[in-house]
């Protein structure tokens, strides 16, 4: 089908009913493929899909020369698809479709039925989606409420966004209006573009047909048109939608069932007078911005301010700044974007009283690229279980987020494996990302992964641009710090990253099984600066402690686990929390399996797995003292977080 | 109470008519209900004694249809008169964005007018208004009584009218002035639109 040239966006009348729709569809003509993929337009007839789906196609072949779009309708679609078969070429069917850069489907509602199609249709939007091609689709309605169209296909059609076109505004009509009346002569008089405005037209066809009888009562009859003839030229004298200047009187006052309307109607135009004088001009260009950047993504807390103010500020100095900021903060995130593509859609590229963060956020991926691995949200203070044997750690991490930087600057939990270091140092990074800016840069990675990085950058001779990156970093948390021993390099790095964000009073945490005196093979001068702030040891958790995780693990156990139970897993001693978390998984399955906990059988079957076997191999006796050992797989599947991630590791 | 909200393009009015009992009110509610097209009224709701006396308020909500781009609803709200229902008139006049008091032009019914208008004034105090700049209109009820029972409008005035507010004459059964009245505290209520009585959604 051949795309219709007077179908364009300049030509395109938005109003609040269209805004989202316009919005959308701009989107995609200005980057096909990446954003809304796929985009579904639905409205009633004649409200302006196919001219907007016509748009999109014109717009994303002018700037892109070459660029090819298959505008067609869902009946030529299915015949092309039905000549392909009946001629035996359905192979080339099929790749002359997955060619187009960009496929507009029209009228998808006549999907109904039309199985082999809907096929069809789903196997080339797979395709086309997957090489990262646009589809855009109009319907009379929705994805969901067509009948009897395959679920997948209804899924697909509705993975991307689906807008409405409603029906038009007064704004939105006049405008078409004044569209279709620029340029005849002799001109039309503003005040009849307006009354026909204000007539309900069920559509923009009616809204048209409506201009075009006015322009032939014109030719034929001379430029006699007003408020008094309208109605009648119009066809319009059944309706009983009042217009401006001459309210539709239904009968003239004799008896009073006659009265009735009219003197209703004679209120209303009474009424729309006083509306009309009264709303402020410049409030309404101030809303439509905000609906039009909002719609963008924008924020608009600035023009909602600017709403609220007793008198008009200077409305096009404001909307030219708030413009100005948003083109500006759009180009800085294309920037970003090209750097590091996780910062797309980023809350800072939408907010125009952002835009200095938003540049330093860009300055420092310039100078960083990808940014660094942040805390994993899982991992909180609250679901640190506090005891005598970690209080004072918790304690410190509590300080380090309530004042980063200035309190325990740097802090470092030391304590033997599986005893929570590594979940205080998220809990940390987490808290100290709460009270930052969400474009600050936290840092929450393991020393292996910061060895790994400077050996990279120096084989590549970037050793510069890996110490600038290093340099940008807001926080410092680095976990497994024992593994640095040795590593003269990567000592030294450290020791003057250390100094720059120490300088800087940015929060630096360390994890490490070892307190700083006891790191042999660091320097000495790593090891003074590590000791100079807090050093919070943990130890393997004490009774109250390993109760309360056990008491957490076993939550969701049904019924509820009994005391003495809770009791007799908390007297057992344990070296870290790993161990406990391996034996309530354990108790999690017996617990499932035999429908009720009872202390007996617990005692029975933890206590028989647990004791080395008799005439077992030596070695084999202190792996299946260790719990996690016992049952691998149900230990690995339960703990998919990172602490599961390390055991496997370290299997 | 908001009047205008530009982010939605909707204009709401709450207009409450008061006055003391039997003056009228739910009569020119049900004027107006019987006047407005069917697709342009809510349904009135009226919560009424065996006696047909008003027992809380009455609730007619009238749509006008879009205006200049808003979507714009009446909301008529009346009191119940009598001395003892203070709590609802309290209830139903929070949120007022205009007010309608309707007099009864008996001679007879004086003091009762004179008090509702005190009851008026105070309830209106307790919401932190200035009754000095709220949209306020005065409607002389049941003009078609004989004139030796009623009032004349002057006298009314004097009494009543010490603020100067537009004044109507009406016959609410019939429904002489129950429009003009309308159309009066409407213009005032939504003239105020420019003057910065404004939601922005």
């Amino acid at each position: 089908m051949i795309l219709d040239g007077r179908f364009r966006f300049d030509n395109y009348v938005v109003g609040s009913a269209n805004r989202l729709a316009v919005a959308a569809a701009r989107a995609v003509a200005e980057s096909p493929g990446q954003v809304y993929n796929p985009l579904f337009i639905y409205s009633a007839s004649g409200l302006g899909k196919t001219h907007l789906v016509s748009a999109i196609a014109h717009q994303a072949r002018e700037q892109r020369p070459g660029y090819g779009a298959a505008y067609v309708t869902v009946d030529e679609f299915v015949e092309d698809l039905h000549d392909a078969v009946s001629a035996g070429e359905l192979d080339p069917f099929k790749q002359r479709w997955r060619e187009h850069d960009i496929v507009l489907l029209d009228d998808v509602q006549f999907l109904t039925g039309q199985r082999e199609t809907q096929t069809e249709l789903l196997r080339l939007f797979n395709q086309l989606q997957r090489s990262g091609k646009q589809i855009v689709m109009a319907s009379d309605r929705p994805p969901g409420e067509i009948p009897d169209v395959d679920a997948r296909l209804v899924s697909r059609l509705s993975g991307g966004l689906v807008v409405d076109i409603g029906e038009p505004d007064f704004e939105t009509k006049l405008g078409i209006l004044r569209n279709l009346a620029d340029g005849r002569e002799p001109p039309i008089d503003a005040e009849i573009l307006d009354a026909v405005a204000k007539v309900d037209f069920a559509n923009v066809r009616e809204l048209q047909g409506a201009f075009n009888r006015l322009e032939a009562y014109r030719s034929l009859h001379g430029g006699n048109i007003h408020a008094g003839n309208l109605r009648d030229i119009l066809g319009l004298r059944a309706r009983n939608t009042p217009v401006s200047g001459a309210p539709v009187r239904e009968g003239d006052g004799g008896n009073g069932a006659r009265r009735e309307p009219a003197e209703f109607a004679d209120f209303v135009a009474d009424v729309s007078r006083t509306v009309e004088t009264s709303v402020a001009e410049w409030k309404l260009r101030i809303t439509e911005a905000i609906a039009t950047w909002a719609a963008e993504g924008y924020r608009t807390a600035v023009l909602e301010r600017a709403l609220k103010l007793p008198r008009s500020p200077d409305v096009d100095g404001l909307l030219a700044t708030f413009a100005a900021a948003c083109a500006h903060l759009g180009s800085l995130e294309r920037e970003a974007i090209t750097l590091a593509p996780g910062f797309a859609n980023h809350s800072v590229f939408r907010d125009p009283e952002r835009v200095a963060a938003a540049e330093g956020l860009l300055s420092r991926l310039r100078v960083g690229g990808e940014p660094f691995p942040g805390p994993d949200a899982s991992f909180t203070l609250a679901n640190f279980e506090v005891g005598v044997s970690n209080e004072l750690a918790a304690r410190a991490a509590e300080s380090v987020g309530a004042e980063p930087g200035r309190h325990f600057n740097p802090l470092v939990i030391c304590g033997p494996g599986g005893t929570g270091k590594t979940h205080l140092l998220h809990a940390i990074g987490n808290l100290l990302r709460e009270g930052m800016d969400d474009t600050a840069s936290i840092a929450c990675v393991s020393a292996n992964q910061f060895i790994e990085e400077l050996v990279e950058a120096a084989q590549q001779g970037e050793l510069e641009r890996w110490r600038a990156r290093w340099r940008t970093v807001d926080a410092l948390l680095l976990d497994d710090l024992d593994v640095i021993a040795g590593t003269e390099r990567a000592q030294t790095e450290l020791f003057h990253l250390f100094n720059a964000l120490a300088s800087e009073n940015r929060p630096l945490v360390f994890a490490s099984d070892r307190s700083p005196p006891e790191l042999d093979q660091v320097e000495p001068r790593l090891r003074s600066r590590l000791a100079a702030g807090l050093v919070a040891a943990l130890s393997p958790p004490d009774r109250a402690t390993r109760r309360s995780i056990y008491a957490r693990f076993l939550a969701d156990v049904k019924p509820s686990v009994p005391d003495d139970v809770l009791d007799y897993l908390a007297d057992s001693a344990s070296s870290s929390v790993r161990e406990i978390q391996g034996r309530a998984s354990r108790v999690f399955a017996l617990a499932r399996s035999a429908g009720r906990l009872e202390l007996a059988t617990l005692r029975s079957e933890l206590d028989g797995h647990l004791l080395p076997r008799a005439g077992a191999p030596e070695g084999l006796v202190d792996r299946a003292a260790d719990p996690f050992f016992v049952d691998n797989e149900r230990v690995i599947w339960d703990w998919h977080e990172i602490p599961g991630r390390a055991i496997e590791e370290i299997r | 109470m908001s009047i205008v909200n530009y982010a939605t393009r909707e204009i709401t009015c709450k207009i409450v008519y008061y006055g003391p009992g039997r003056a009228g009110k739910t009569s020119n509610l049900q004027y107006v209900y019987g006047r407005v097209p069917g697709d342009r009224r809510g349904r009135m709701l009226s919560l009424a004694t065996q006696n047909e006396r008003t027992l809380f308020f009455d609730f007619l909500p009238l749509d006008l249809g879009s205006i200049s781009g808003f979507s714009t609803r009446l909301q008529l709200y009346t009191v119940p008169g009598q001395i003892y229902y203070a709590t609802t008139r309290k209830l139903v006049l929070n949120g007022a964005d205009a007010v309608v008091f309707v007099a009864d032009s008996q001679t007879r019914q004086f003091d009762e007018n004179v008090e509702s208008l005190r009851d008026l004034h105070e309830n209106l105090a307790a919401q932190d208004i200035d009754v000095r700049t709220f949209p306020m209109v005065l409607q002389y009820n049941k003009r078609d009584l004989p004139s030796d029972l009623i009032l004349t409008e002057s006298e009314l005035d004097e009494a009543l009218n010490f603020r100067g507010v537009p004044a109507f004459a009406a016959d609410a059964l019939h429904g002489r002035g129950v429009f003009e009245t309308l159309r009066s505290i409407s213009g005032l209520v939504l003239r105020r639109l420019s003057a910065g009585s404004v939601a922005h959604g």
